[in-house]
């Protein structure tokens, strides 16, 4: 295998060009398949952090009374898909609103009585799943004694809609960018496979198996792939610390923005299918060539 | 020179054959490049195959090492029959031959050791061997000075002379040598066919394709076969 490698290696520096600009296209092309993926990692983690990871508020009819509870209790277990329920009385939401407006409370002292409604808090089984929690709040809102229930369909829904749209194109462009990676790859083994035909020719002629004409060109393949798919994670990786140390001195002090890189596995995964994607260029090309 | 000559005859017993034509066939298109050849070629023998230009010199060493699958007949190489060796067989018959073509067919961007050594490569031999071997018979084709030099930056002659210690660093049974002496001048001719004499004498099976007989007759004693139009029209063995 020594030898194999040493023989890739040799031949990637007699082209150098030509292999340099392969491992350039590959790395762009990880560099926006990697771009979506932080997208959506960061995008997922943001969903569950503001939909409180899966909570929800019943919000109680004016004539429901502490007796009802037990039973009101019993029917929302009874639906299933809940893992946590919690009774906040109107006195200690009134409690919890004043002490979060701080000194601006004067106001409540001229009310007659507590405006707020007693409350439930529920923690749901599912939770990153919008049309199965829509689902579950609807059958909650069904209920007795239930006025409201508020999860963040509002913003969520929206929000959730254009991330769909974002995640089909993510995909779709993605790919494309792949397959313009394996295009290029497959491309230059081509190139390279014809300008080293009377190499081969005399290999052949000298009794070389296959496997051992081959291999080069698969080593070649995979180190292509290979260190396309670490220079576009590092690009990218010089991209988002620029970026984020921008946005968390802009916006950190307004909004909690938990941006993070993309995790050890996330990029284990994207160098093992870059890798891939060099072997399956070279794979396609030869198979071409030596039919 | 007693040139005993025979026609369409085998001078030797075909039981203990290194190579065997029955009646083989090479047709491109229309043309005929072999017709109904046959011969027998017994190990160690020294074989020309002589003939004018087209007469199927190249087309019968192309189809021994099955560069070409004949049209009609068979081969056998050491009783194997060529018709029947599988894609995956052909390297390890191939490894059997070594080859010297006119146009030397060295890889221009290695060296002259990496050239030769490439037929121990593909055998799998250990670097160590590779390179001991090799030095071996660089220095037994006086090349071994110029082992680190490119093919394109050497003479003809050397070219040869690096072409003749490719075939036989790996000990082949059978030198197939197609105009080996083609490009060369007299000189240069002589010293490859030296290599090739000294190589034979060692017991291997040698091939010649060449249209000029008389230096070949001058230096070497062997069977001469020779070609026309496809056909094998006479064999003399000179002595």
């Amino acid at each position: 295998m020594t030898r194999y490698i040493t023989k890739a290696l040799a031949d990637i520096r007699s082209n150098r060009f030509l292999n340099l600009i392969t491992i350039v296209t590959i790395s762009l092309s990880i560099l926006v398949v990697s771009l979506f993926l932080l997208f959506f990692e960061n995008a997922n983690r943001l969903i569950e952090g503001w939909n409180q990871g899966g909570r929800a508020m019943i919000y109680l009819e004016p004539a429901f009374s502490q007796e009802m509870l037990p039973d009101l209790k019993a029917r929302i277990q009874g639906l299933g898909e809940v893992e946590e329920m919690r009774f906040i009385p109107k006195s200690r939401a009134l409690e919890k609103l004043k002490d979060e407006m701080g000194s601006h409370t004067g106001f409540f002292d001229t009310l007659q009585h507590n405006p707020l409604p007693h409350a439930l808090e529920i923690r749901m089984k599912t939770r990153g799943d919008y049309a199965q929690v829509a689902a579950f709040a609807k059958k909650i809102t069904a209920l007795e004694m239930v006025e409201s229930v508020e999860y963040g369909q509002g913003w969520l829904a929206k929000f959730l809609q254009i991330f769909t749209l974002f995640r089909i194109t993510g995909y779709a462009m993605c790919g494309l960018f792949l397959l313009i990676a394996l295009f290029i790859t497959a491309n230059t083994v081509r190139l390279a496979f014809y300008s080293r035909r009377l190499e081969i020719e005399i290999m052949r002629l000298v009794g070389a198996t296959e496997g051992f004409i081959k291999t080069p060109f698969y080593v070649e393949g995979l180190l292509q792939g290979f260190f396309g798919g670490i220079l576009g994670l590092l690009i990218l990786m010089a991209a988002f610390l620029t970026i984020s140390s921008g946005i968390s001195g802009n916006l950190g002090a307004y909004v909690y923005l938990d941006i993070r890189f993309l995790s050890i596995k996330a990029m284990g995964l994207i160098i093992l299918a870059s890798t891939f994607l060099g072997w399956f260029g070279c794979y396609l090309s030869l198979r071409q060539m030596l039919q | 020179m007693n040139n005993d000559e025979t026609i369409h005859m085998n001078l030797y017993s075909s039981k203990n054959s290194i190579i065997r034509l029955f009646n083989v066939t090479k047709r491109y298109g229309a043309k005929l490049a072999l017709n109904n050849v046959s011969v027998d070629i017994q190990p160690g023998e020294f074989i020309f195959i002589s003939g004018p230009s087209g007469a199927g010199k190249s087309t019968l060493l192309r189809v021994l090492y099955l560069a070409e699958k004949v049209s009609e007949g068979q081969i056998l190489i050491n009783g194997m029959n060529l018709a029947r060796i599988s894609a995956s067989k052909l390297p390890l018959l191939r490894r059997r031959f070594g080859m010297v073509f006119q146009d030397f067919k060295l890889i221009p961007g290695r060296t002259v050791f990496e050239n030769v050594a490439l037929v121990l490569e593909v055998a799998g031999e250990k670097p160590s061997y590779i390179r001991k071997k090799v030095m071996h018979v660089l220095r037994t084709t006086g090349m071994d000075k110029k082992a680190n030099a490119l093919p394109p930056t050497l003479s003809g002659g050397e070219q040869q002379r690096v072409a003749v210690a490719r075939a036989v660093v790996g000990d082949p049974d059978i030198i197939l040598a197609d105009e080996p002496t083609g490009s060369l001048d007299h000189a240069s001719a002589m010293l490859v066919l030296d290599f090739l004499m000294a190589y034979h004498k060692k017991g291997a099976t040698i091939l010649v394709a060449s249209h000029n007989l008389h230096l070949l007759e001058s230096m070497v004693r062997g069977r001469n076969i020779v070609l026309e139009q496809g056909e094998l029209v006479k064999t003399s063995t000179m002595l």
